[in-house]
This record gives C-alpha cells, sequence and structure tokens, in this order.
C-alpha cells in the first residue's frame, strides 16, 4: 500500500524544520537551500504553504525524460531520479507543472522528492501536523470526517 | 563543532571585507552569540567612546546552535555600546536573518568606522561587499527589503535594515529583519544609521553540516522539542494566545504599568489583550489575528500576523497598511497602550506597524509617549508644543507622535531621544520610568519586587530579558516564589541572569526557558559544540558573560549609584491590587545582591570573582 504526503496549510507556522529534516536527510547538512520541500510565506496573507512533489501517476518529469533517468520506487510509488543516469538536461523541469523538480548546480543533476524510501524525514520533523504521510488511497480522510461531524445526527438508539 | 569558525570584518571607512578565524579559545570561554560578540567588542573599543562615532563598533552575531535544527535556533545578535543608554548593547532577534548569516559560513560580521556614503553588504556565502545604498536612503525596512529582492531577482535573500528611525539616529530605533522581527532595544539601529549602514543582505547556501555528534544531537533536539510541546505555556499557551497571553494575568496581579507608571492596573487591559485579537470586531466581523507565526527552527510559534481594521482613523486613507503584518505582541501592546492609558488596540496595532515599517523600538518609544502624556497633563508640554492634545488616552496623539518620531519632524525629534532626555530638558528627570537611560518594559516592579532588582541591575539597562523573574513570581518556573517580598529575589536574579546569557549566547530563544532550564539546553550544546559542556561550565560562561557585561559598563562610568529605580517605583505605593500599599524594595535586595554576585558594595568585581570566572 503507498502511502502519500498529506500537507494542511492550515497548520503550518513556517518555521522550516521540514526544509532542515530534508537536506540532512538527503545531504547529511542542515540546509534550506537543499530542501526538496519548500515552504512559502505569503506575507501578507498570513499564510504559509508548504510544497512539494505529488508524486504524479502520469508523471510529466518521467514522461519527459530523455534517457529514462525517472523511474517509479514500485514500493513507495515515488519518482526517482538515478543521478547515475540524469545527465542534468532539465527537460523535466520544463515539463513539471508544478515546478516541484529542479536542477543543482553542485551535483549537475535534478533533485526531486523521493519520500525519503517511505519514511519521510519532513513529515517527522514537523511539529504542528501540517505535513502527514498517509494512506494514498485516503487523503480525504480527514475533511470527509470533518464534514461527516457537522451531519450533527443523533447517536443511533441502543 | 556548529561554529563556522569564520569571522567576516567589514571596515566601512576603508569599504574592505575581510575573512577572520573566530578566536576558538574565545568561543571556549564565550560560548557565541551574546557572549562571544560582546567579548570582541569589549577587547576592540574603549569603553568610553561616543557610541554614535566613527569608533563605536557594531556586531551581528550567530550562536553555535543558529541554522540548526534545535527548536527556536535562528536568533543572532546585535552587540554594540548603546546610544541610549551608554552601556553595552545587545540585541536580540529571530526572524530567519540569523540562520541565513549561518548558512552562508559566517559566525560574526564586525562593522568598524564609518562609511563616507550609504552603503549595504551583500554577502553570498564566501563573497562578501559594500554596495551603493544611495536609492535605498530614505527608504523603510519594508521597501528596502523589497528593493533589494527585487534588484538582486532573488526572493530567497534574508534582509536585516534600518528605517527611518535609524537613518535620524532616534536613541531607540532597531534593526529590523524579515519584515517584522528586530535587534529592537538600546538603539542598535542608531548606531547602523551613524556608519552609514543601510542594510545587511544574505543569501546563505551553505548549510550547517559540522556538529560534533549528529546522532546525538537529533536526540538532543528531538527530546528538547517535546519538552516544548508538552508545556503548557510553549505547547498551547504561546501558540494561541502569543505573550499577550500575559496582558490580563498581569493587570490582575496589579504589576501592569498604566500611565507613565502612575497606577498598577489598567481599567481597558481585557480591550488590548490576546483575548480581545480573537474577537470578531464589530466594525468588518473579522477578528484582528490572522494567525500565529514561527521564527526559524521554531516549534513553538509564538508570534502573531494581523489585519488591521481597514476603516480604523488611522489608516482608512492608507492602504499599505491593510495586509495581513507582524501584530502586538505583549510589550508593545503594553507600551503603547496601557503605559499611555490608550485603550484602541487598532491604533495599537498601526503605531506597531509604524514601528516596525520604520524600524523603532515600540517599548521604549511607547514609554516615552507615556512621559510626554505625564508632562502635558502637568502643563509643561502643550498641545502647541507636542502638535496635538496629548492628554492620556488619546489614541490620536500616539497615532500622530509615531509619525513624526519615525520620521523625526516637529516634536518628534524630541521624542526620537528617549523619555530621560526629554524629562530632563523640561525639568522632570525623575518622570523618565527608565534605567540607565533605557525604559522598563511591561511589570511594574511594585507588584513582582524581584524585576525591581533585575531592572536596576539590567547591564543594557531597564529589561525584561536580562533576568525575568516573572517566570517564577508570577508562573512558578521553575519554581514560584511570592511577587510581593524581596526574600530570596538576589539569589533569583542571579540565577536568572546568568542562566539567559547562555539561552542567548547559544542561538536560541529565550521563550524556551517558560518550560527548558539549562539542563534542557546543556545535551543540545554539548552534542553540537566541539569541547566539554557540561552544567557546571555552562553556569560558569553565564556568570562570566554577565561580570564581562559589568566591568564594560564600570570602565564606562557606571557606578552602583546606576543600579537604582526611579523615585516613584520606590516611594509612591502602588494605589490598587494585590501590591497595594507596597513600593518596590531595591535597598534591601541591592546590597546582598552584590555579595551573591562576588561583587564589593560599590558593585565591582572582587579580585577573586574576576580570577575565579578568568576575566
Amino acid at each position: 500500500m503507498w502511502k502519500s504526503l498529506h500537507i494542511d496549510p492550515a497548520k503550518c507556522t513556517g518555521c522550516l524544520q521540514c526544509e532542515m529534516a530534508c537536506s540532512y536527510e538527503h545531504t547529511g547538512v542542515m540546509n534550506p537551500a537543499n530542501s526538496l520541500i519548500k515552504v512559502f510565506n505569503f506575507e501578507h496573507e498570513g499564510r504559509k504553504v508548504p510544497y512539494t512533489c505529488t508524486q504524479c501517476s502520469e508523471a510529466w518529469c518521467l514522461n519527459a525524460c530523455p534517457v529514462d533517468a525517472i523511474r517509479i520506487d514500485r514500493n513507495t510509488g515515488a519518482k526517482l531520479v538515478y543521478a547515475d543516469t540524469c545527465v542534468g538536461c532539465k527537460v523535466c523541469t520544463i515539463a513539471c507543472p508544478f515546478g516541484t523538480v529542479n536542477y543543482n548546480q553542485e551535483s549537475g543533476k535534478v533533485q526531486k522528492c523521493d519520500l525519503c524510501g517511505g519514511d519521510p524525514a519532513c513529515a517527522k520533523a514537523c511539529p504542528t501536523g501540517a505535513i502527514t504521510y498517509i494512506d494514498a488511497n485516503w487523503t480525504g480522510y480527514d475533511r470527509m470526517q470533518a464534514w461527516a461531524a457537522k451531519a450533527n445526527t443523533p447517536a443511533a438508539a441502543a | 563543532m556548529a561554529w563556522t569558525r569564520k569571522i567576516l570584518r567589514v571596515n566601512l571607512t576603508e569599504g574592505s571585507c575581510k575573512e577572520e578565524a573566530l578566536n576558538m579559545q574565545w568561543a571556549n570561554e564565550y560560548l557565541g552569540s551574546r557572549g562571544l560578540a560582546s567579548k570582541y567588542l569589549i577587547s576592540e573599543i574603549d569603553p568610553k567612546v561616543d557610541p554614535l562615532s566613527p569608533e563605536n563598533k557594531m556586531i551581528m552575531a550567530t550562536g553555535p546552535l543558529t541554522g540548526t535544527m534545535a527548536s527556536t535556533g535562528g536568533r543572532y545578535t546585535v552587540v554594540t555600546k548603546g546610544p541610549l543608554t551608554g552601556a553595552i548593547a545587545c540585541s536580540n532577534s529571530g526572524g530567519f536573518f540569523g540562520a541565513e548569516m549561518k548558512f552562508a559560513g559566517w559566525d560574526m560580521i564586525i562593522f568598524e568606522g564609518k562609511s563616507p556614503k550609504p552603503v549595504y553588504l551583500f554577502i553570498e556565502n564566501e563573497k562578501a561587499e559594500l554596495r551603493d545604498a544611495s536609492h535605498l536612503w530614505g527608504k523603510s525596512c519594508w521597501e528596502t527589503e523589497e528593493t533589494i529582492k527585487s534588484q538582486h531577482q532573488d526572493p530567497q535573500i534574508r534582509i536585516s535594515s534600518i528605517g527611518l528611525a535609524g537613518e535620524n539616529q532616534v536613541l531607540y530605533a532597531c534593526v529590523v529583519n524579515d519584515l517584522h522581527r528586530a535587534a529592537g532595544r538600546s538603539g542598535v539601529g542608531a548606531v547602523m544609521g551613524s556608519k552609514n549602514l543601510k542594510a545587511v543582505a544574505i543569501r546563505g547556501t551553505r548549510g550547517v553540516g559540522n556538529v560534533k555528534d549528529f546522532p546525538a544531537f537529533m536526540k538532543a533536539t528531538s527530546d528538547a522539542k517535546k519538552v516544548l510541546h508538552d508545556n503548557a505555556v510553549t505547547g498551547q499557551g504561546l501558540p494561541k494566545y502569543g505573550t499577550q497571553v500575559l496582558m490580563n494575568v498581569i493587570n490582575e496581579i496589579g504589576a501592569l504599568p498604566t500611565r507613565n507608571h502612575r497606577d498598577v492596573q489598567f481599567e481597558d487591559a481585557s480591550k488590548i489583550s490576546a483575548e480581545a485579537m480573537h474577537e470578531k470586531r464589530e466594525s468588518d466581523g473579522k477578528p484582528h489575528l490572522v494567525t500565529n507565526a514561527a521564527c526559524f527552527g521554531c516549534t513553538i510559534a509564538c508570534g502573531r500576523i494581523s489585519e488591521i481594521d481597514k476603516g480604523h482613523f488611522t489608516v482608512k486613507n492608507s492602504p499599505k497598511y491593510w495586509g495581513a503584518s507582524g501584530g502586538l505582541e505583549y510589550e508593545a501592546a503594553w507600551a503603547l497602550g496601557a503605559a499611555n492609558g490608550v485603550g484602541d488596540l487598532e491604533a495599537l496595532q498601526y503605531a506597531n506597524l509604524i514601528c516596525n515599517e520604520q524600524g523603532m523600538d515600540p517599548i521604549s518609544f511607547g514609554a516615552t509617549v507615556g512621559a510626554a502624556m505625564e508632562l502635558y497633563e502637568m502643563g509643561i508640554l502643550t498641545s502647541e508644543m507636542i502638535g496635538i492634545e496629548s492628554p492620556f488616552g488619546s489614541a490620536e496623539a500616539l497615532a500622530k507622535m509615531v509619525e513624526m518620531t519615525a520620521v523625526g519632524e516637529g516634536f518628534g525629534k524630541e521624542l526620537g531621544m528617549g523619555s530621560k532626555r526629554l524629562c530632563t530638558k523640561y525639568g522632570h528627570p525623575e518622570l523618565s520610568m527608565s534605567v540607565k537611560g533605557q525604559e522598563f518594559p511591561a511589570y511594574d516592579s511594585r507588584g513582582i519586587q524581584g524585576m525591581g532588582l533585575a531592572y536596576a541591575t539590567s547591564n543594557r539597562g531597564a529589561c525584561h530579558l536580562r533576568g525575568y523573574t516573572v517566570a517564577s513570581e508570577v508562573l512558578g518556573i521553575p519554581v514560584k516564589t511570592d511577587p510581593l517580598t524581596t526574600d530570596g529575589k538576589p539569589e533569583l536574579v542571579k540565577a536568572f541572569q546568568d542562566a539567559t546569557a547562555v539561552f542567548d549566547s547559544a542561538g536560541i530563544c529565550v521563550f524556551t526557558s517558560f518550560a527548558w532550564t539549562l539542563a534542557d539546553v546543556q545535551p543540545q550544546i554539548e552534542a553540537a559544540c566541539e569541547g566539554d559542556w557540561s552544567m557546571d561550565k555552562l553556569n560558569e560562561v553565564g556568570e562570566r558573560i554577565w561580570n564581562m557585561e559589568r566591568q564594560f559598563n564600570n570602565a564606562a562610568g557606571f557606578t552602583h549609584k546606576d543600579d537604582n529605580l526611579p523615585p516613584r517605583l520606590t516611594t509612591e505605593p502602588a494605589k490598587t491590587g494585590p501590591a497595594k500599599g507596597l513600593v518596590n524594595g531595591l535597598d534591601k535586595m541591592l546590597p546582598e545582591y552584590y555579595k551573591v554576585r562576588g561583587w564589593t558594595p560599590e558593585g565591582q568585581p572582587t579580585p577573586e570573582t574576576v580570577s575565579r570566572l578568568g576575566l
């Protein structure tokens, strides 16, 4: 069973613990500049929004790659960049509608969220539950539950 | 290690930027940030230097935990000799700028001299250069950030800057970063302005990868985050209500200084409280508070983001203030509100926005307005002199005064000198509610006795962030003491002062100390920093920093006579509340404090103390 990163921007405080955890997991250095998840702060609206790859089924990046350097991890559903194959042509960065695959000038390759092999560091580091890692078929569970609660029906008679 | 071991020395007179190695022996003795930067400052300047002369220096410094996953590990400090006080000034700020400085590879930036023309420092990792800032001079902090980001085509640059207040050398001007975080007190922004330094803009992409023991560090920081999460204050109270949670609490215990400390309780406290910020307004049906917000790495998130009432008289013709922005925190709400008797939440937010926009400390500004209003009520200042009728409680006067002070027009020039100079000029120095020239924050020391001693002995003038005995006396952290007695307060004040020096020097936020003691911080420092960082050593480091700062002030000309309180607090009893009839018992606490500190009756560290601390 695959899981999905589930992001609830309303819970995000903008602390960037996720960015530090992501960069540390992938590079051994706490460095938001190398994070594969990015928190955007819409200052004048008071909104903060963490954003990363949604792992599309028909992934534009994967289909666009001319050397098949982006492949599916069967265990997690993540679309992985194989650095030994990637030639750094950046076509995937153009193809992705969401901007979540990006070129890294130090490595000369592209990089994107890989779900940390099934145990995402960002979700573990988030102090408010704004980033969770949940059943990929049930990303609407929380909202369904919230609306169900509003039905306000009496408990069934015994 | 956690230190980058690199210092950037910027000589503004010459226009040069040079890299130096960090003095690791000093790092081992003073940890980082506040302590280490103060050691550098004190070693490099004459204590009697004019704070606004080119001979003064200004240091921006990170701590070893800045830029790490330690909760609240995003702090940096600005250290200099302060123009408001003439004492050592050390102002600490959150936001994201401090971490960016670390990510660019710098523990510290030392500014010396004075630039012949306005400049800003631009840092991109190892590369640092001074650039022309003639197009930025005259701009607010907000416009400066926007202009620099736009001109470099890089929205990820982090910036600290001064606004008009710093340019005009308002003596309590601050250095603002990330739009509404500030190195707020003691006038560090005026020093920056005196050097023609408009801003520091940093992009750092190197990160922090050299902590001593990563697995131990991850465990220590995770354990400590859990302590914050599970604590009622840091886990629930601060995220929901911010520091403003204190407004009603401090009012009830009769320690909310009101109308320039004439009263200790404010009848409109509830109207300017955290609870009021959550309530829907009658005018537009929206609450004042939009959301809470975190500084870098902070798992508490006490920051307030508010939206002012667009129809309020202060902003109805100024759409630039209509969006969400940094909102009222307790100190600002008190200083702009209770201290002047103003109970109009929206007017306080307006004044707060101007303070953020143009870089002014709302505590000293608000308290100076309080003093001016008292002089007005006494008939010494008139509406012709000020430009508006200014009785206590006038939101219109507050709004007018914040505008004129920020831009340095008319009576605003006099308000920009602070309450001590203002009250002295008009023949009533006793009406300045300050110590060493710096205005009190939001706790009346008749109702919280220990704070009187903490204020009187604070190395940067009256301040709540040098020894917050409110934690113990009011909130029972770590143990409850009686706020109405002086018993045991000298020891309590010393313990808070020394521990706070360590928190500040590590690069973390002192608000963690609502939940953390030094024992929660120690494993994080120990795992991050090379060398031994036992509890004993950290306690000694804190005490060493305190005594070093004291020695600087003594050399600058301060004596035990400056460890005092205005006569209002020691001779005029509180009129209402639990402290009714009480004055502050500083005379009972101070001699004992000197003994506990190992100082002479004249407030000088004894030779034994100096030698014990290796000073």
